[in-house]
């Protein structure tokens, strides 16, 4: 294998199809989430935080799908295994901070009543 | 048939490791690795993004989300992130037909798009700043700039690196290493893009629904 000879695989790149429809996915679940929040289109905020957080976790897939390529053979899988142990990582991370915290506050609540009295 | 599979198999003496180091390509582990960098970069991230998430909320009597954020411009903010993500892939596409021009038109155009979500997130800090909500003023604004402006810096190292190879593949044109270098960018920048949709979602949509 020469110097200048290329030694990545092509798969990696994409195609202009896989940026076009990467691309329109990605402008209709960013619109329709700040149309939910700017247009109140629904009452409920709770259904519309869902609502954004799914389409959210939606294009986040979309993106690494058609940007970043990654697929179960990429790497021999290793680039799979490691996005996925990220993965794992992250939500323990953000579940557990917030899960933990938001019991702490709510322990601490009666004393900070408490000292709001007059 | 099995008992020959069987004898080979007795045959070659069971080796555990390997005396003679096989061939590796230059540079053909690179993407692996730059690959777990952002890995580890998501960590960070996440990180902050936790912070956010346990301190959004704590205004200390100062402004809250819906007193400070423009949802119009944060949705110009994404769509100059997003087209920028689609020019660094037409980059991609033209570096791979091995047209230098092209591709260097295209790096230019992505990083006018970077550069503009910079100046409208830097017009966003400056305007936060100057009604009074500094970083200093509140835990949620504490968590908000960390977490936004890391985002925003990140940015920042990408259009020097993206400028950076525009001048080394003007100069050797798409060699083997200028083609990792780009492939690694093209990682980084969509990472940074994929970051963006935790913030928008996470800090501007969701602090507007508060």
């Amino acid at each position: 294998m020469s110097a200048g000879e290329l030694t990545l695989p092509a798969e990696r790149h994409g195609s202009v199809r896989d940026y076009v429809v990467g691309f329109l996915l990605s402008v209709l679940l960013t619109a329709v989430p700040f149309w939910l929040v700017m247009g109140h289109a629904i009452e409920s905020k709770q259904a519309i935080a869902f609502l954004i957080v799914a389409f959210a976790a939606v294009q986040m897939i979309t993106h690494v799908v058609f940007f970043l390529h990654v697929s179960a053979r990429s790497e021999g899988g290793w680039t799979l295994l490691s996005l996925i142990f990220t993965l794992v990582l992250v939500v323990i991370t953000l579940a557990g901070s917030v899960w933990v915290m938001y019991h702490l506050d709510s322990n601490m609540m009666p004393q900070q009543e408490m000292s709001q009295l007059p | 048939m099995a008992y020959a599979f069987a004898t080979a198999e007795v045959a070659s003496p069971t080796a555990f490791y390997q005396i003679n180091e096989h061939e590796h390509a230059a540079g053909g582990s690179t993407m692996l690795g730059f690959w777990i960098y952002l890995m580890s970069d998501c960590l960070i991230f996440a990180v902050m993004f936790a912070t956010y998430g346990v301190l959004g909320a704590h205004y200390a009597g100062g402004p809250a989300p819906r007193d400070l954020f423009d949802l119009p411009l944060v949705a110009v903010n994404t769509s100059m992130l997003l087209l920028s993500s689609i020019t660094y892939g037409f980059s991609m596409l033209s570096m791979r037909k091995r047209q230098v021009g092209a591709t260097q038109v295209w790096l230019a155009i992505t990083a006018l798009f970077g550069a503009a979500f910079l100046g409208i997130e830097l017009h966003e800090f400056t305007h936060m700043i100057g009604e009074g909500a500094t970083p200093e003023r509140s835990a949620f604004l504490s968590s908000f700039f960390t977490l936004v402006g890391t985002h925003g810096l990140h940015v920042t190292f990408g259009i020097v690196w993206l400028l950076t190879l525009m001048v080394q593949i003007g100069q050797r044109g798409v060699t083997a290493a200028n083609e990792r270098r780009l492939m690694c960018l093209s990682l980084f920048w969509h990472f940074l893009d994929i970051i963006w949709i935790g913030v928008f979602t996470f800090v501007y949509l969701m602090g507007m629904l508060r």
